[in-house]
């Protein structure tokens, strides 16, 4: 077994939840997510045994593009991630209905196909196509099935889209420069270019392009926020909790290595960025009246953070990169499940409305507690091993960044405890909150229990990532 | 050679069989004529031959390319069926003349003479100067023949002109002969500027800025199905034909022509992408769409010496999608008195299929993963660079940014706007040639070898 079998689980898996019908789609859709979830930890006990479950073959002869897809540590740790929240994101969808649902869990399922490819392809050009790939679905996911306004919902989604083409097709334009110098498009072979340092720059920038849009970092962010106010749950979800993953995992993966002087040369710059984010976000997030904007800004700071780490260029901080995606991963995809359950029930979004539901509903009130500490990385949640490793690999850098990438915890915590107070304390509401189900229950902890278990015990995730993550420092220092 | 006679050959049959009152069976018999034609041309891709004193020179370039061309007819002439439903009396001329015009379009892609060539675009040309005015009754669509003929037959004197400086610089109309000379050290003045008349001809055909503006009237003005007929096989037809020509007749671009060339190709690509933003009409934005791609297809210049693959792939994918889309158009079109943007809206609702067909040919024609349009954009870019024309292919890719602006208003309309109309009744054969067409898009996309390697 190799990893085409899980890519082929889940495109087969788009059509079938696509043909189920709307009765069974969200089930089929589930099924075949978790069904490539089970494959995805059986690719993980293969690769620790040492079988070889990459895969490889010439697809194009000239210009020479390979069909090939590589699971080292790094790629399977993005594709667990991957996995295990499309049956988490379908699960939680569960409580809403949507009109012609076979096209919405088939753009889901399709799209978590696509998202796996890009964490795979070790071929520029392949990856480069599953990253396109992946902004059709949430397009469509945004633009259809999207909250508010069906103007301003187009206006904002347009935008996203624009941007993130925009910036990938100049990723495009590098990757066919390489091609020319080197010959092939994959990873390995364009990790050996020698290459002059004004055409590292060229390159890093129109990579930085494709990623800092992605990310988003400051000032390429413009679109986030409208696009996770407007588009449905779901797919704010898969935004915040895998897609954004895609531009923080690629530089880590693509950029650094293929270009490296460029990222030495203009490291403070880089982590300056990651920086302002965090700070920007922080305190853009304490002015938001509404829930999901708000977690929109607190998920900008985090991520600026996470890419202040990745530009630090040293195992630490690549590492804490790593593991605070995966963390925050998991919490964002959390806290808009809160958020949509608060709506399921008070059909608002705004702050000033909510307020009271603790009386009603003890046990929501601890399970989304839970949450709001592991978001601002309180000792013995998963976050907090992400931010510690990737602040004091910042310190190392220059104390400075530290001090300043450090606001995002206490600024963090002051936003998210401001907003929690609002949302669940005060007078008992007058509106009715019914109890969480089962399943919403069940989500929330799942999603708490995976945070708690690997704060406690990170180990197997730091053994799986740590090796490749030398590998790709190599290269970063090869010359 | 064969295939154009035979092409010729199913030309007379479809008028003789209006007179024998066959007219039920004049296009499917027409379909299945050129489907046997098509084997013909294939038993000739391996046989390159020369007939009646080099008049015609049978080439791997013209029989692919002659391929396409069958191809792209026969979905033009399934489509007919449907949309000439109210004027069933005229079928067998309105059929006859696109196979003439076929026989037109290889004889353009397989001259060896320059009389040749001159005859082949003066088919072409006004087999489409009547099908554009072919809705008698419609002023609009009697301006866009009359615009098209007046324009189309001043491009033809220039490029007549252009032929007569370069038999008096070579004297002859052959254009081994003429290649065999233009090695010579020293060229009169008249040969490079013949070229460049012949040239500005073919700029005007594929509708290359500044030589664009009758397409975007024309093309809206003419009845839909002959506007998809301009869009694809007229336009592959006549940039082939350019390539031929200079490969055939100056394979040695000086700096000059190069530089002009970079021009056109960009000025065309910006001025058809913002020019199509603005429109409403979908006609007409395919019409400034297609001016963009001309400057695309411009680009395989740049590198004539081994981009006839490209050429091929790009060509193929852009017509494909661009018949797909049509067949869209047409249905939603088709009992409508205009073609505005405001006619799709909610087609996601009322027919999903179709609305997925249309987003499907826009997506491969703004060249989004994994449609053939993105391949087509991608292997041209790669051999502009490899060339060493950069600052073309970073203008090229802010244009396709902008192109996706205009493209994805369509694909909004359809899928984020309330239906205003009931849904109809889809004839099978719009279901089954944009379907078709769109399958093959993406087949090609997954296996561009299969045509790329065609010419190598």
């Amino acid at each position: 077994m190799d990893v085409t079998t899980l890519l082929i689980i889940l495109l087969v898996g788009a059509f079938a939840t696509y043909f189920s019908g709307d009765k069974w789609a969200p089930k089929v859709a589930l099924l075949f997510s978790l069904t490539a979830f089970a494959s995805a930890i059986c690719l993980l006990s293969q690769y620790n045994l040492g079988n070889e479950i990459s895969y490889t073959n010439l697809w194009i002869a000239k210009p020479k593009i390979y069909f090939a897809l590589q699971a080292d540590g790094l790629a399977l740790a993005m594709l667990l991630l991957t996995t295990a929240l499309t049956p988490i994101i379908i699960f939680s969808s569960f409580g809403n209905t949507y009109k012609n649902s076979k096209a919405f869990y088939a753009l889901i399922v399709f799209m978590s196909f696509a998202m796996s490819g890009t964490f795979l392809a070790s071929d520029g050009l392949l990856y480069y196509i599953f990253w396109e790939l992946s902004l059709i679905p949430i397009y469509f996911i945004a633009l259809i099935w999207g909250n508010g306004d069906a103007e301003e919902r187009k206006k904002a989604v347009v935008k996203f889209f624009i941007y993130t083409l925009a910036g990938s097709l100049f990723m495009l334009v590098a990757f066919i420069y390489l091609h020319t110098k080197a010959g092939s498009f994959l990873i390995s072979d364009l990790t050996q270019l020698k290459l002059s340092s004004t055409e590292q720059f060229w390159i890093f920038l129109a990579f930085f392009l494709a990623y800092a849009i992605k990310i988003p970092l400051i000032p390429f962010h413009t679109w986030q926020a409208e696009v996770y106010q407007k588009a449905p749950t779901v797919g704010t979800m898969l935004l915040s909790g895998i897609m954004l993953k895609m531009g923080l995992y690629s530089v880590i993966r693509w950029q650094l290595p293929i270009a490296p002087l460029a990222a030495k040369e203009y490291m403070d710059v880089f982590i300056g960025l990651g920086i302002a984010g965090v700070i920007y976000g922080s305190i853009v997030a304490l002015r938001q009246k509404d829930l999901k904007k708000l977690l929109a800004y607190s998920s900008l700071a985090h991520v600026g953070l996470i890419a202040a780490g990745a530009y630090t260029l040293t195992l630490d901080g690549l590492r804490g990169a790593v593991l605070q995606m995966i963390a925050h991963g998991f919490v964002v995809v959390g806290l808009f499940l809160v958020a949509e359950i608060i709506f399921r029930r008070y059909e608002t979004r705004k702050i000033s409305e909510m307020g009271g539901i603790r009386a009603q509903s003890p046990k929501f009130t601890s399970m989304f507690m839970l949450l709001v500490l592991a978001s601002v990385a309180l000792p013995s949640t998963f976050n907090f091993v992400g931010e510690f490793t990737v602040l004091y690999s910042l310190s190392q850098v220059n104390i400075w960044f530290a001090i300043l990438g450090g606001t995002t915890i206490i600024l963090g915590a002051y936003y998210m405890l401001k907003m929690f107070q609002h949302v669940m304390l005060g007078e008992t509401n007058t509106k009715i909150f019914a109890d969480v189900t089962f399943n919403e229950g069940l989500t929330l902890v799942i999603i708490i229990a995976v945070l708690f278990f690997f704060g406690l015990y990170p180990k197997p995730i730091m053994t799986l990532i740590t090796p490749s993550l030398e590998n790709i420092l190599v290269q970063i220092n090869r010359n | 050679m064969n295939t154009l006679i035979a092409i010729t050959a199913l030309g007379v049959l479809t008028l003789v069989f209006e007179i024998l009152n066959f007219r039920k069976a004049i296009i499917p018999v027409t379909i299945l004529g050129l489907l046997a034609v098509l084997g013909i041309t294939y038993s000739e891709f391996n046989a390159p031959a020369s007939y009646y004193n080099n008049m015609i020179v049978v080439t791997k370039f013209s029989s692919v390319f002659s391929a396409l061309f069958i191809v792209l007819s026969v979905f033009l002439i399934a489509l007919a069926h449907d949309f000439y439903e109210d004027h069933q009396t005229k079928i067998s001329d309105f059929i006859a003349i696109k196979i003439f015009m076929l026989a037109g379009a290889v004889a353009m892609v397989s001259f060896g003479n320059l009389a040749m060539f001159f005859l082949g675009i003066e088919v072409l040309s006004i087999s489409l100067y009547i099908l554009a005015a072919s809705n008698r009754l419609n002023v609009k669509s009697n301006e866009a023949g009359m615009k098209y003929f007046l324009m189309g037959s001043f491009a033809s004197g220039i490029i007549l002109f252009g032929i007569c400086f370069i038999y008096g610089a070579m004297g002859s109309f052959d254009v081994a002969e003429i290649t065999e000379w233009s090695r010579s050290a020293e060229l009169p003045i008249w040969f490079p500027i013949g070229i460049t008349l012949v040239t500005i001809g073919m700029f005007f055909k594929i509708a290359a800025v500044p030589f664009h503006f009758w397409a975007p009237d024309v093309y809206e003005g003419s009845p839909t199905l002959t506007t998809t007929t301009m869009s694809t096989l007229v336009k592959v037809v006549a940039m082939a034909t350019l390539y031929k020509l200079l490969t055939a007749m100056n394979a040695d671009l000086s700096d000059t022509y190069i530089n002009i060339i970079i021009v056109i190709s960009i000025a065309s690509m910006t001025v058809g992408n913002i020019m199509a933003l603005k429109q409403n009409n979908v006609k007409r934005m395919l019409a400034f769409s297609g001016i963009s791609h001309a400057g695309f297809l411009l680009m395989t210049l740049l590198n004539i010496s081994n981009s006839a693959g490209n050429l091929l792939y790009y060509t193929t994918a852009y017509s494909l999608s661009g018949i797909a889309a049509f067949a869209v158009i047409l249905y939603v079109c088709k009992n409508k008195d205009n073609e505005d943007i405001a006619n799709f809206n909610g087609l996601g609702k009322n027919n999903p299929l179709m609305a997925a067909v249309l987003t499907a040919s826009l997506l491969s024609m703004a060249g989004i993963p994994i449609f053939a349009g993105f391949f087509a954009k991608m292997f041209l870019f790669t051999q502009t660079i490899e060339a060493g024309y950069l600052i073309v292919v970073i203008a090229a890719v802010i244009n396709s940014i902008i192109s996706v602006g205009y493209y994805f208003k369509l694909i909004l309309a359809m899928y984020n706007k309330e239906p205003n109309a009931e849904a109809t009744k889809t004839p099978f054969v719009f279901y089954a040639i944009a379907i078709v067409s769109i399958l093959l898009n993406i087949v090609l996309g997954l296996f561009p070898s299969a045509v790329l390697d065609l010419l190598g």
